[in-house]
């Protein structure tokens, strides 16, 4: 399954609802392309919800790092939402997880933003 | 499965999926159970990305051979490709705070965190990466191989 990603705005908070796989090609292009163009239309604070993520490679932890950084570096703000157990586990072994602001609760990673 | 099954791939993104269909499939009918399917078939994935990306950069006049092995004890899984070879030396950890935020660098972190053992070894004719799972209840264990 090839990755599907879809916008929507709750509070001024643009939420990225993924799904499928974030993995070398397509997904990860999809993802980078996504969050560029966000920021470039001054969408700066940004939820990425993984809850449909099931799958996850090093080049799909990469972009998300990438997309971390990319969107602090522009003065904004990425939180990731609903991680599956095996992103989760990723995150937590690539010792990414205390890096990235995770939430489980999307009315709670709204209400985080500064 | 036979003992052995090995495949020739080109140098596509295709291969990257293939390779890690196919070990998702064998590891799958070996018995293994689903949290090692995935392991396995994450490793694969990153060996096969390396070989593809890094080893042979695409090129279409090189191939990729993936090779899995049953052995009493052990699935084996073997990835060469052409490439120029790699320097295991200049392999950053990065796992180091000032590596945390690469976007890359982290596919032989992966495999040596999924599988029992792993070898690299660089070579005049390209990279041989032998992953290697044991089977459960095998009297092989623990990670003393992994470099």
């Amino acid at each position: 399954m090839s990755m599907k990603l879809s916008t929507r705005q709750v509070d001024g908070i643009t939420i990225v609802d993924c799904s499928g796989r974030i993995t070398l090609g397509e997904g990860s292009v999809t993802l980078r392309d996504t969050v560029r163009d966000l920021l470039a239309k001054g969408n700066k604070k940004i939820v990425l919800n993984l809850g449909e993520v099931n799958y996850i490679d090093s080049s799909g932890i990469g972009e998300l790092v990438s997309a971390f950084t990319t969107t602090k570096n522009q003065g904004g703000e990425l939180k990731l939402l609903h991680l599956t157990k095996k992103v989760h586990d990723l995150l937590q072994i690539t010792k990414l997880y205390t890096v990235f602001d995770v939430k489980d609760d999307e009315a709670a990673a709204v209400k985080a933003f500064k | 499965m036979e003992q052995t099954v090995s495949y020739t791939l080109d140098s596509t993104l295709d291969t990257v999926d293939n390779a890690e269909q196919q070990a998702t499939r064998i590891a799958t009918e070996l018995g293994f159970a689903d949290d090692e399917v995935m392991q396995i078939s994450m490793a694969v994935r990153e060996g096969a990305i390396n070989a593809v990306l890094h080893g042979n950069a695409y090129a279409p006049d090189k191939k990729v051979t993936l090779a899995f092995e049953r052995t009493p004890e052990d699935l084996v899984i073997t990835i060469r490709d052409q490439g120029k070879g790699i320097d295991l030396n200049t392999i950053p950890n990065p796992l180091s705070p000032e590596n945390l935020l690469k976007t890359s660098g982290r596919g032989i972190f992966l495999m040596r965190s999924f599988m029992d053992v792993v070898e690299i070894r660089p070579s005049q004719t390209g990279t041989e990466v032998k992953l290697i799972k044991h089977v459960r209840g095998s009297s092989a264990g623990g990670k003393e191989g992994s470099q």
